[in-house]
């Protein structure tokens, strides 16, 4: 009985790091341009870059997901509520690929006008990581 | 136990009741089926895709020719706006899925009726331009519906509690701000 305790309680214990495989696992996915590697310093940036849309207004990743990466956000236009993006307060961020691909394409290209490449998206990730 | 055996063939009668409403519109029983609203989305991603940014309209609001132009690749590209690209396989199973059920498609009461509404080979790209919409919310004061509560007349379960089981009867309306809706 004790055994079996122990290795709920160890499995438990390994849920942070389970959780952190997921975000890791979707970062090795892209190949970064040049040996550069992936950073969260070029991610930040990226992620606060502001870009002027076709209707004139100022667009960045934050106005819909928000300052607190740890809380909600809101799409500026639906009204949508965008669960958390960071994954230490949503285990299921970044866990599906295809779901982190349908996004970045559809973001990127509202945000930026343009898709974004394997370098960009893995160092937004890897920003994102931190959290 | 003779009292019950005199019940089983009611029973028996009754249990087959569900199987067969339904299938046949001209039947007496229709009478007791739910096709006097439109048909609930019954289809997983559907569901899932399009609820992901709003609410998964019934397929049954808009024609064929209508899904066919909403969905299309490039349009949804640009989907009001927004960028709403899918991977092919998703997008094809979403448009058969909403082909499969659109208005001229369905025998529910609300989709013909939209049907009736729309001129002949007119295309609506919205919901909210169909004339049988427009019609069943013009008493409705413009301020209870613009505003943060509701936004617009395409939020449906902002206001139709039943919205996702595809029931939309007066009944089932509660506005926000304003409460239960009485005509």
């Amino acid at each position: 009985m004790n055994k079996y305790l122990r290795m709920i309680g160890a499995l438990f214990l390994m849920l942070p790091v389970l959780s952190l495989a997921g975000i890791d696992q979707t970062i090795a996915h892209y190949t970064p341009q040049n040996g550069l590697g992936f950073s969260a310093q070029r991610g930040d940036t990226l992620w606060h870059r502001k870009n002027t849309a076709k209707d004139g207004k100022e667009r960045d990743c934050t106005v819909c997901h928000g300052d607190d990466l740890k809380k909600p956000g809101k799409h500026i236009k639906t009204g949508k509520v965008i669960d958390p993006m960071a994954p230490s307060v949503n285990h299921k961020r970044f866990t599906d690929i295809d779901k982190v691909e349908k996004w970045f394409l559809r973001n990127c290209k509202w945000t930026f006008g343009r898709e974004c490449t394997d370098q960009e998206k893995g160092d937004i990730l890897k920003y994102l990581s931190q959290f | 136990m003779r009292k019950l055996l005199l019940l089983l063939p009611v029973l028996l009668w009754l249990s087959a009741v569900p199987a067969s409403y339904g299938d046949d519109e001209t039947s007496w029983l229709s009478f007791f089926d739910h096709k006097n609203e439109v048909a609930p989305v019954r289809d997983a991603t559907y569901k899932k895709e399009c609820g992901a940014c709003h609410f998964p309209y019934q397929p049954g609001w808009l024609p064929q020719s209508a899904w066919q132009k909403l969905l299309a690749p490039s349009a949804l590209a640009d989907h009001f706006g927004e960028d709403a690209e899918l991977p092919e396989t998703t997008r094809r199973h979403i448009l058969d899925y909403a082909l499969l059920n659109a208005a001229d498609k369905s025998s529910y009461k609300r989709s013909k009726k939209v049907m009736a509404s729309l001129d002949k080979g007119e295309v609506p790209t919205r919901i909210t331009d169909v004339a049988y919409i427009r019609r069943k919310h013009h008493e409705i004061p413009a301020a209870l519906i613009k505003g943060d509560k509701v936004k617009s007349l395409s939020f449906c379960d902002a206001c139709h509690t039943k919205a996702a089981e595809g029931v939309f009867d007066e009944d089932t309306v509660v506005i926000p701000g304003k409460g239960k809706w009485s005509w």
